[in-house]
């Protein structure tokens, strides 16, 4: 939550292109500024709806910059001209955007932080689906991985959140009505991620999220239990893809439970994909995990020591990849560490990727 | 998603489909807008809708209004044709009651009820307002309703529990399950306490709660609606979207810790809490009623628990997970100190054949 100085944040959540979300924030937007709020639109990506559009009549849009990239132009939102312009709120559309590479930051949410920082309060939109900690599980659900996700956190700092819903029919209806789309896109949009039981999904998805975004709310801070009694999970890392799943699984679950979330990473045995733990041990940071590398031949061990030593309640481990026949005669390492603690409670993650 | 031909459904079972659709074309449309608190918007936003459905040539007629009617809602209520309620009075009291017996003369394509959870007087057709929307429904007249949680028949325990007040009427939550649509309206509290919220109205914090239990609300229903969906279709479940947690209790399980976590887990991601355990025929009379005690807590904390019967624990555990659309299964660690060789303990084979779900293991009696 935000401290005296900082602007106030206000996203807008959906599970889905077209259910309005653009245009509740435009209302809220409108309804500021007639209450006398100096406000500027400072990102708005029109996509050719004409209601939509409509709400911006009269409103002063902060012009985008163009990038040059790859031998073409594109247009991204000016963070640094809003900076300048320093209204009292910014409207920013599609928060889960990624910048065009040499354009500054790397991300939307990136820039929008900045106006925060300078005080300026921002009106956002998104989509359920770019949380990262829910990229697996949308994945499962709808077959489709989603590329632009931000951190957890972002959303959990937003000082509110409105859950904006329409019914998945009354989606389709705009769709075919082509509200949302061109004709052509509208057609393989309706084949392909938006079917009935795709959006179905992901409504639900949203709106359980919404709820726990909800409840964070209204628990304040101060009543979280206290660091003895608090559950603390700790992720075992390695260089194997899975890592990837098993981290935003750990973490995720940490988040729901307002546990505290550890990784680790036994190195020792093997170095040859040190490259691929790297990653992963950059990608738990930039989810707030606090990450720890152990040097270690024994790679179980070295885990239920560290867990002991670390006062971990659970440990979160991926599963081993199969083995050949002569090698299920010695113990896989998930093995050794369902052995080696016991006193722990130990989940091995399902494989959602 | 691929079909899954074993659930392909016998004779008599798409006979019945059969009928059941047929009755689902002659019926009206319903659509439901949800809310959390007076004020939300959800009365806009139905008759919003039905402006808009109006100027794109549908026939639609506004049969119930509520309360002060805001400004922003005359405006709209202006475009629209109205069959108003009949006020009655019954022992000093005034009830505005729709008038059936002009929607049925009258047979729009669609009507506007708001206030949907009110009383009829004593005497009339149906005892209270949502069975009126049953009858209009039935007569093959589509209805647009708003309705906000605390007049959830089924949520008025939680209700009563945050606000400590409870509403006089109410509509059943199977009303919701059976609308074609449901739509949940969202603000957050500010919004509505700067509205002017008035005697009566929640504080914040209250606020908070109830917005909590609608959004869980809806999502129970849009999860129903959407199961059934995929049966009809023969299309196998989804699976993941709603955290669902199996707890496996055998006579050694600490099922104290066991389930307390599995119900702050479910409570948690807003979920679902399941308790099962393996019927064994030779069991000692000591572990019998350990066992039985476990089953004790499991009741006492209101969980739903499943009989297992097989031959195989590891196939009965993982069958019933997959039929429960389960996403984390909890078990005790083995107690077994050597593992056999050449072998798999029955738990490390459970592991290796539960890739679709998460697997926790507890610890025995003390630790944590």
């Amino acid at each position: 939550m935000s401290d005296g100085n900082k602007g106030r944040l206000k996203i807008y959540l959906g599970y889905a292109a077209g259910v309005g979300k653009t245009y509740r924030m435009l209302d809220e937007a409108r309804a500021l500024r007639a209450e006398g709020a100096d406000v500027v639109i400072g990102y708005f990506e029109p996509h050719g709806r004409r209601d939509t559009i409509a709400k911006t009549e009269g409103m002063e849009i902060v012009p985008r910059r163009i990038v040059a990239y790859a031998g073409a132009e594109f247009e991204e939102m000016d963070a640094e001209a809003i900076l300048r312009r320093k209204p009292a709120v910014a409207v920013v559309d599609e928060l889960a955007h990624t910048n065009v590479p040499g354009a500054g930051r790397e991300k939307r949410w990136q820039d929008v932080r900045a106006l925060l920082d300078a005080g300026i309060d921002v009106l956002t939109t998104m989509n359920v689906q770019h949380l990262e900690s829910l990229n697996d599980q949308v994945w499962r659900v709808t077959g489709v991985r989603v590329r632009e996700t931000l951190p957890d956190w972002v959303l959990d700092d937003a000082d509110e959140v409105v859950f904006v819903d329409l019914t998945p029919q009354a989606l389709r209806n705009r769709i075919e009505r082509g509200v949302v789309y061109a004709p052509e896109k509208a057609r393989r949009a309706m084949d392909n991620f938006f079917t009935e039981t795709n959006l179905a999904a992901l409504r639900e998805i949203a709106m359980r999220h919404a709820a726990h975004e909800v409840e964070g709310r209204r628990r304040p801070a101060p009543a979280r239990a206290p660091a003895a009694g608090r559950e603390r999970i700790l992720v075992c890392l390695t260089g194997s893809p899975s890592s990837a799943i098993l981290i935003r699984r750990g973490k995720r679950v940490a988040d729901y439970l307002q546990a505290d979330c550890l990784a680790l990473h036994v190195s020792g045995s093997s170095e040859r994909d040190s490259r691929s733990v790297e990653r992963h041990m950059s990608f738990a940071r930039s989810l707030r995990i606090d990450t720890h590398v152990v040097d270690s031949p024994g790679i179980a061990a070295a885990i239920a020591n560290f867990a002991r030593e670390r006062r971990i309640t659970q440990i979160y481990l991926g599963r081993s990849a199969p083995r050949p026949f002569w090698k299920r005669l010695r113990e896989s390492v998930v093995q050794q560490v369902v052995r080696l603690a016991r006193d722990k409670q130990i989940t091995i993650v399902a494989q959602r990727g | 998603m691929v079909p899954d031909f074993s659930r392909r459904p016998d004779p008599e079972e798409l006979l019945r489909r059969v009928e059941a659709e047929e009755r689902q074309k002659r019926r009206g449309r319903l659509k439901v807008f949800l809310g959390y608190a007076p004020r939300v918007g959800k009365s806009l936003r139905m008759f919003d809708e039905g402006r808009r459905r109006a100027e794109r040539g549908e026939d639609v007629v506004v049969a119930a209004v509520q309360g002060d009617v805001s400004p922003d809602i005359q405006a709209i209520l202006a475009k629209l044709e109205a069959v108003p309620t009949v006020r009655e009075l019954h022992d000093g009291r005034a009830y505005e009651v729709i008038d059936l017996a002009g929607l049925f003369r009258r047979h729009p394509q669609i009507v506007l009820i708001d206030g949907l959870a009110s009383d009829n007087p004593p005497g009339s057709r149906n005892p209270q307002r949502w069975q009126d929307v049953e009858d209009l429904l039935e007569h093959g007249i589509g209805v647009g309703t708003a309705v906000n949680v605390q007049h959830i028949l089924e949520r008025q325990d939680d209700v009563a529990r945050v606000t400590g007040k409870r509403a006089s009427n109410s509509v059943p939550e199977a009303f919701l399950n059976e609308a074609d649509e449901i739509e949940v309206v969202d603000a957050p509290p500010e919004a509505l306490l700067g509205r002017g919220g008035g005697a009566g109205m929640p504080d914040a914090h209250q606020l908070a709660e109830l917005r909590e239990l609608a959004l869980v609300l809806a999502a129970n229903v849009v999860d129903r609606q959407l199961q059934h969906y995929l049966s009809l279709h023969g299309i196998a479940p989804t699976w993941g979207v709603e955290e669902r947690i199996l707890v496996c209790l055998t006579a050694r399980s600490n099922a104290a810790a066991m389930l307390r976590s599995g119900r702050r887990n479910a409570r948690r991601f807003h979920g679902a809490l399941l308790v099962a355990y393996v019927e064994q025929e030779e069991i000692s009379p000591e572990d019998r009623r350990k066992l039985d005690a476990n089953l004790d807590l499991a009741r006492q904390l209101g969980a739903e628990i499943h009989c297992l019967k097989g031959a195989d624990f590891v196939d009965v555990i993982l069958g019933f997970a997959r039929e429960m659309r389960a996403t984390q299964v909890f078990l005790g660690h083995t107690q077994r100190e050597k593992r056999p060789w050449f072998s798999l303990s029955p738990i490390e084979r459970l592991i290796e054949e539960a890739v679709d779900m998460d697997v926790r293991l507890f610890p025995h009696g003390g630790a944590a």
